[in-house]
């Protein structure tokens, strides 16, 4: 008979690079598919959703401004940490998701590869979606592909760590930073990858996870008028358009969701960074 | 309630440029006088003073109340800039702000004063017109005051000419530090006859008092000596206006004016940045000293960046939704 005491998980949010409590106070259960208890999280608010903005538009200048090359060899970073949690990923990803510890693992392979081709993306972006354009005059003109700025991403309520990953990822390698709401239901893959972000070289503020209702936070977020841009994947389904109207106001980029949640194993291709990139393009006299 | 600018009151102060008022005329007769009164005001407990404004800061200020403490706290920032770099044309866009802080809102109320070097005074004045905006000019070698008396009380006068109507001064501090309370009065006195009709504000640093105990005599010496608003800090000097400190000077306002019947306002300045400070401090005022003090001719926050956290919580609550730095001007 084992008679050890559980330890009891209360996990926290991820806010500027540190964990703290939901100003709110508030925590819920979190349970696995068959509802045994998990862990409880921390149930984030509008003010938490308020000081990870505050956080995110703090780190953009660090995080756009670094070098491309620098950006993908922190990403790459991030990849390599997860590679050493991977049992504890598959185990959480099993218990969330009710999978077999097979599909469980091909699903934490497949999150951790996402996280490198992404990385790998950093110092290509602006080679394939900018370039010198040809112009009718003594000038030379190219566009290069900017950051947006701080973007909210309402993550996948289904795949935990696999849609998780890939919506982050792509935000992350064009330069932005990132307020992320999780999975209500399953978010504990989330928090260890705060945890994973954490004890990486990302800077603080870069990702701020938020654990709690995409319904209650996204509405905030899409109006908040220092959010440049909204990822509505794991918005509930009929708040989506609600959401995309209250963006409006302050025109954010908005990715709508997909009517169901998609595979996230197929390839992505460049349609998760292209959203939340700006082009600029630049006159420069020849000569000189 | 005479404000301090209008001629009439000109009889009153001129008095208090002479000697303290009573009961502590004598106070100051000789320099050992002033040092056993100085001392023998009662000692400051420190952990006690913390410990209060801790739980002052608590309090929960929401809806109808936290938009009367913002509109209140704006209509009294000494919206201030305080660099080598800084030029006319700067000057000039902060006078703007200053008289329109939200150009997208027209309740916004305008600030108090504009917080300038003495030399641009001119600018400010010329740029604020008849708006009721004060011009507040710093002198007396500020920030250190490491410089002769003559130098200092030029530097006044510079300002006065140049248009200020209000003067904020820095005392000695080393003359403070190493005992001399007399010189540090006299040259209060000195500055506050040549600021003539200007409003006298003086700055003890607190960052470099060190004691509570010190933050107590400084106000007492300036109060003595005819200022007419007390002010914690440069800005310049880290910690500026801690709470703390902020409470043992309201006392030391509350007594004074308890024991001559003069009030003294108060500015506290440096390191207040957000709203949450600010409405801090307004509740600190009501509780230390009472409503009379929370009147832009009483009380001012010294500050630069505090107006755009203020404007963000104030387009915050118009709106219903969460603005952003890109709603206020970057000055």
């Amino acid at each position: 008979m084992n008679d050890r005491l559980a330890v009891r998980k209360t996990y926290k949010l991820y806010v500027n690079g540190a964990f703290p409590r939901s100003e709110s106070g508030r925590t819920y259960e979190v349970t696995d598919v068959k509802g045994h208890f998990l862990a409880n999280a921390a149930w984030a608010s509008r003010k938490d959703a308020r000081d990870a903005v505050v956080a995110a538009r703090g780190a953009f200048a660090k995080w756009s401004g670094a070098t491309a090359y620098n950006r993908g060899q922190v990403l790459y970073r991030v990849a390599e940490v997860m590679e050493g949690r991977h049992v504890q990923f598959c185990a959480e990803v099993a218990a969330v998701e009710g999978l077999s510890a097979s599909k469980a693992r091909a699903a934490v392979d497949a999150a951790i590869d996402r996280w490198v081709w992404y990385a790998g993306w950093t110092d290509k972006l602006a080679a394939v979606l900018g370039g010198a354009n040809p112009v009718a005059g003594p000038y030379f003109d190219f566009s290069i592909p900017e950051p947006t700025g701080v973007v909210a991403v309402l993550a996948p309520q289904q795949s935990s760590l696999l849609g998780l990953v890939s919506v982050l990822a792509p935000v992350l390698a064009g330069g932005n930073t990132a307020v992320v709401v999780t999975s209500k239901e399953r978010p504990i893959p989330a928090v260890t990858l705060a945890e994973v972000l954490a004890t990486s070289d990302v800077p603080g503020g870069v990702v701020n996870v938020l654990t709690g209702d995409a319904e209650e936070l996204g509405t905030w977020l899409a109006e908040h008028a220092d959010v440049d841009g909204i990822d509505l994947t794991g918005a509930p389904a009929g708040r989506a358009m609600e959401f995309e109207r209250e963006a409006a106001g302050t025109v954010k980029r908005v990715v709508r969701p997909p009517a169901t949640e998609p595979d996230w194993t197929a390839d992505p291709g460049l349609s998760r960074m292209t959203p939340f990139l700006e082009t600029k393009t630049v006159w420069h006299p020849i000569g000189v | 309630m005479t404000h301090v600018l209008d001629p009439d009151a000109l009889p009153d102060d001129a008095r208090a440029l002479m000697a303290p008022l009573p009961p502590y005329d004598d106070v100051t007769r000789s320099d050992s006088a002033f040092r056993t009164f100085l001392h023998g005001l009662p000692g400051v407990d420190q952990v006690g003073a913390e410990a209060r404004v801790a739980q002052l800061g608590t309090r929960s200020i929401k809806t109808t109340a936290k938009a009367w403490a913002i509109d209140t706290a704006i209509s009294m920032v000494d919206l201030t800039t305080l660099e080598g770099a800084d030029t006319p044309g700067k000057v000039r866009s902060l006078a703007a702000k200053a008289r329109r802080p939200d150009p997208g809102d027209p309740a916004c109320p305008h600030v108090a004063a504009v917080c300038v070097y003495g030399d641009l005074a001119g600018v400010a004045r010329e740029a604020l017109g008849d708006s009721g905006i004060h011009v507040a000019a710093v002198a007396t070698a500020f920030p250190s005051g490491r410089a002769s008396r003559a130098v200092k009380i030029a530097d006044v006068q510079d300002a006065v000419a140049n248009g200020a109507d209000e003067i904020d001064m820095v005392i000695d501090r080393g003359a403070f530090l190493s005992g001399r309370y007399l010189d540090v009065f006299e040259e209060i006195v000195a500055v506050k006859e040549a600021c003539g009709p200007a409003h006298l504000k003086v700055i003890l640093e607190t960052g470099e008092l060190v004691t509570l105990d010190n933050v107590r005599r400084a106000s007492w010496i300036a109060m003595l000596a005819g200022g007419d608003f007390i002010k914690t800090s440069t800005g310049k000097v880290s910690p500026a206006a801690t709470l703390p400190v902020s409470l043992v000077m309201l006392e030391a306002v509350r007594d004074f004016r308890a024991a001559t019947g003069r009030q003294i306002g108060f500015k506290p300045a440096g390191g207040i940045r957000t709203t949450k400070d600010a409405v801090k401090h307004l509740v600190l005022i009501n509780e230390t000293v009472g409503a009379d003090w929370l009147d832009p001719d009483w009380f001012r926050f010294g500050a630069s960046s505090l107006l755009n956290d203020l404007l963000l919580q104030r387009q915050k609550l118009r709106t219903g939704h969460y603005s952003g730095p890109d709603y206020v001007t970057v000055d």
